[in-house]
């Protein structure tokens, strides 16, 4: 009997169990192979999809190489200029309070040209989501290094490692807007393996369902590879991102909902 | 006695050859091709169909979104 069951007899609609969302778009994706954007992009739009809100969520993209990211999923769209999504999604939500608002950015678009749109739409606690992709790096520019780049870390601008005495202390954002009163929920996730994948899925879903509160901005920060800047082959970045960016940037929640962590 | 048995179907066309995938298949299912697809990318395939569970974790961690995952009890 199992040896009469061949590939084909799986091969059938009813096995169906893991099939590409149709939220995401047949458009090619522009990424780097093994870039965390991808991986990204289609939780997110897993999520959309699940909870049913195609036709209510408007994103707002960066600038950064997920600048296209308005062809990839089928959502209505605003692009925003250069760190500046924050302050766009803030706009979307006061006049379309009904809409589920998300931002998705950078490091360099949020913690670096965006960060007093970051802060100041956490502290007024916008009713929106910030998706933050770190990969602590300027990856669409040529690899530069960011406020979010690591202590010792090479970038094209640091080509022998950052120096902190001469060029500053990396930023961890994140840990600053969770102190903000403003933020509702503030999680750290990463994308690289199955469990981090369901993790983040996880993640998203909370926080698109605490949207629905209108209790103050959800930040998710997803540290993340950048196998073309940092130099590696895909499977090597996301071992060195396990070593190296994850002792700074350690995973799991920040700030919770205060009736959760009363529990 | 029930057994698990999974398929993969990659989309090689759009593969990256990334391998991110086939470093997280836990069975050994999934191996890089000698050739290269039209990108020119070594592209994943299921080299050892047999030992697919169908857990799906290939097609999670997939950036490009490009493997499709049945399962089936026998
Ligand atoms: C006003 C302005 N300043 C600078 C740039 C150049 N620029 C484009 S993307 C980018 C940084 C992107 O880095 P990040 O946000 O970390 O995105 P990644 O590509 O790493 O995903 C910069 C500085 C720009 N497009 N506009
Ligand atoms: S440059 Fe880096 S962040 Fe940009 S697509 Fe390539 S790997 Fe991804
Ligand atoms: S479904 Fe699971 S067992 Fe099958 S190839 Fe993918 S990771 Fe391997
Ligand atoms: S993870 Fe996706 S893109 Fe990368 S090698 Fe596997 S099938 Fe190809
Ligand atoms: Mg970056």
């Amino acid at each position: 009997m199992a040896e009469a069951t061949g590939i084909k007899d799986i091969l059938k609609p009813e096995n169906l169990v893991y099939n590409k969302t149709k939220i995401m778009t047949d458009n090619v994706l522009s990424y780097c192979p093994g870039c965390g954007h991808g991986t990204a992009h289609r939780i997110l739009a897993e999520i959309i999809g699940e909870e049913g809100l195609q036709s209510q969520t408007i994103g707002v993209s960066p600038v950064g190489c997920s600048v296209l990211l308005y062809n990839y999923l089928d959502i209505d769209w605003q692009e925003a200029a250069h760190g500046r999504a924050p302050a766009v999604a803030t706009a979307i939500k006061r006049l379309l309070p009904d809409k589920f608002v998300f931002t998705y950015q950078g490091d360099g678009d949020l913690a670096a040209i965006g960060t007093a749109e970051t802060i100041h739409s956490c502290n007024r606690g916008e009713n929106i989501l910030i998706i933050f992709i770190n990969n602590g790096i300027y990856g669409m520019t040529g690899g530069q290094m960011a406020p979010t780049t690591i202590s010792g870390m090479k970038t094209s601008t640091s080509p022998y490692g950052r120096d902190v005495k001469l060029m500053g202390n990396p930023l961890k954002i994140t840990d600053i807007v969770a102190t903000l009163p403003g933020t509702y929920y503030v999680t750290r996730q990463s994308v690289h393996t199955p469990a981090n994948v369901r993790k983040t899925k996880k993640a998203m879903r909370k926080a698109v369902q605490y949207q629905k509160l209108n209790k103050g901005t959800c930040f998710i920060e997803i540290v993340s590879n950048c196998p073309s800047g940092w130099k590696m082959t895909p499977v090597l970045s996301n071992k060195w991102m396990e070593e190296n960016m994850f002792p700074f940037y350690p995973l799991g929640d920040i700030k919770v909902p205060e009736e959760k962590s009363a529990q | 006695m029930a057994k698990i048995r999974g398929s993969i179907v990659v989309n090689i066309d759009r593969c990256k050859g990334c391998e991110v995938c086939m470093v997280s298949c836990p069975t050994g299912t999934i191996a890089m091709a000698k050739e290269v697809n039209h990108k020119g990318y070594y592209y994943a395939y299921p080299a050892n169909p047999d030992l697919c569970i169908g857990c799906a974790s290939c097609a999670m961690v997939c950036p490009d979104g490009v493997i499709t995952v049945y399962k089936t009890k026998i």
